[in-house]
């Protein structure tokens, strides 16, 4: 293989790993915001107590973030191809990814949420504000640095769980690594991909810090 | 001082369990007239705070009625009981202000909320900046400003809605001396202006002695004392009432002046605490006293201080005389309405 052929196999795997985390992140940060922020305002004595919402919840995410990704990435195949038509590539890489990121995603999100000044809530409470109001006005814009820095945590753990893609044949750096470098014994690529990893996960903290930095007054 | 009741707590009990019952409020009865600046002092863990929730409905209570202008809070449903509290302001001790707004940004929250017009909010809210003098403030983040100014956007912010009532939560405790004076001028001038009830809860009585009008004395849940300031100032009757007040107006009398021998043969001395209050500040209660009886006085201390307009003046006299012209004396001062109360030791 010449350096030409290196690089552009090199360039592909990046490519698809970005691919990959990125839909799954959104799609992940989108449906898991939610279910974080119903964790966090039917806990006891928050805007919306609900013990029975809250412990069902937390139980069922619970379960979701104790099952090992090799495992759940087999257990939704046939989810998988019912949405996306097929189990292998990156396509059916995202699917597993996103499932496993939602828990995760609720989780970090709660956390967030949960170190809003309770005296504000309390504030907008007093001043009539209804819980949708409270959390579009008052939760979310309050602990939007946290949440920009919880999607970049969620995004740098993707990355970790996309490189197990390539027992689905998934793309992306882990299967370059897996495949060239493991099977066929090219070191020089493993070495490659962990290089290009490091350089990307340090691009994007860095990046997710200087955000949070910039949006928080 | 204005008119009606605007705030009435009839048999308000309230009881948090949490590793053990805590009795905050226990049957507190409570009438706050309208216009008024009205303080409920007491110290921490009296059920100040669990009071003051009450009546924006924050905090129900397990028993009992609050009725704010003729609307029983405790029976709104959650729709009414928002609207409701969009007429009762509040601040608070820590402020609690939005982190991630501006000034402006802040004092418009509650328009927003309530549904007014973009324009017109920028309007009021210019209004509001105006009132607290924090025009140049507009668009610094709360992170930005002082104690001082924070309470300050807090106050506009609780007043945006043009409420009734405004409640402060132990407002001032976490401002210095002279901040806690200009953000209390602040609310007396508002109560002046706009006639805004006033009902504020703290743990010092030189706030109450400050602005209020009329002050209840909280303790362990259960109001001891209510009544205007001077009153509970000059004859607190209860131990709670008492504690509040100590340390005001108390003299600290050196233990020399205690240890002098009180006594001859023929003569009796009296050392004696004077109040005055009111107009009996202007009257010569004390020479009169010597044109009358045989007696001197000896005058060790004294102070006068302005309550709510009102003067109120301490003095420590020792009077010597026969016996009897020493108790005629003190007779006499009772009867003009001076206060006299024989210092012992201590």
């Amino acid at each position: 293989m010449g350096s030409t052929g290196l690089i552009s196999i090199l360039g592909r795997a990046v490519l698809e790993t970005l691919a990959m985390v990125g839909i799954s992140v959104i799609v992940a940060q989108a449906v898991g915001t939610p279910l974080g922020i119903l964790l966090v305002v039917t806990e006891e004595g928050h805007i919306l107590p609900n013990r029975w919402v809250n412990r069902s919840l937390g139980t069922i995410i619970n379960i979701g973030r104790s099952i090992p990704f090799i495992i759940l990435l087999v257990a939704v195949l046939p989810f998988t191809r019912f949405l996306v038509g097929t189990t292998i590539g990156t396509k059916g890489m995202i699917v597993p990814l996103t499932v496993a990121a939602i828990p995760f995603v609720a989780r970090v999100v709660e956390s967030a949420l949960k170190e809003v000044d309770p005296g504000v809530i309390e504030a907008a409470l007093a001043m009539g504000s209804t819980p949708l109001q409270i959390v579009c006005k008052v939760l979310i814009p309050e602990a939007f640095p946290g949440l920009v820095l919880g999607f970049i945590l969620t995004a740098v753990s993707l990355i970790g769980y996309s490189a197990m893609a390539g027992v689905v044949g998934g793309g992306g750096l882990g299967d370059l690594a897996y495949r060239y470098g493991f099977q066929r014994n090219r070191i020089d690529i493993t070495w490659y991909t962990v290089i290009i990893l490091v350089v990307l996960v340090q691009l994007l903290q860095m990046f997710g810090s200087w955000l949070a930095k910039k949006l928080s007054h | 001082m204005g008119g009606g009741c605007l705030i009435e707590l009839r048999n308000v009990s309230k009881t948090f369990i949490t590793d053990h019952k805590i009795q905050a409020l226990k049957d507190v009865n409570l009438h706050i007239p309208k216009g008024e600046i009205f303080g409920i002092i007491g110290q921490s863990g009296a059920g100040k705070s669990t009071l003051i929730r009450c009546v924006n409905g924050l905090e129900k209570p397990d028993t009992g009625e609050v009725i704010v202008d003729g609307v029983n809070m405790c029976k709104l449903n959650p729709v009414d009981l928002r609207e409701a509290r969009k007429r009762i302001g509040m601040i608070f001790q820590h402020f609690n202000l939005l982190a991630s707004r501006t000034v402006a940004g802040n004092i418009a929250y509650p328009l927003e909320i309530a549904g007014v017009k973009r324009s017109a909010i920028k309007e009021r809210v210019d209004e509001l900046l105006h009132l607290v003098g924090l025009e140049d403030k507009a668009n610094a983040y709360p992170r930005q400003l002082s104690g001082g100014q924070k309470q300050r956007v807090g106050i506009a912010r609780a007043l945006a809605n043009r409420p009734q009532v405004l409640l402060c939560d132990e407002a001032t405790s976490a401002l210095d001396p002279e901040t806690t004076k200009s953000v209390l001028h602040l609310l007396a001038d508002i109560n002046r202006k706009m006639g805004l009830t006033i009902v504020l809860i703290t743990h010092e009585m030189a706030v109450i002695q400050e602005i209020c009008d009329q002050v209840a004395v909280l303790d362990n849940g259960t109001i001891e004392e209510i009544g205007s300031v001077i009153e509970i100032l000059a004859r607190p009757r209860t131990d709670a009432a008492k504690r509040m007040v100590q340390g005001l107006i108390s003299i600290q009398i050196p233990p020399e002046l205690l240890e002098r021998p009180k006594q001859s043969l023929t003569e009796s001395c009296v050392l004696l605490k004077l109040k005055f209050i009111g107009s009996r500040v202007h009257e010569p209660v004390i020479s009169g006293m010597l044109r009358k009886f045989s007696v001197e006085a000896n005058i060790l201390f004294g102070k006068i201080d302005q309550i709510k307009d009102i003067p109120f003046g301490v003095l420590l006299v020792e009077i010597c005389g026969l016996p009897d012209q020493v108790e005629k004396a003190i007779a006499y001062m009772n009867e003009q309405g001076v206060e006299t109360e024989v210092v012992t030791n201590g």
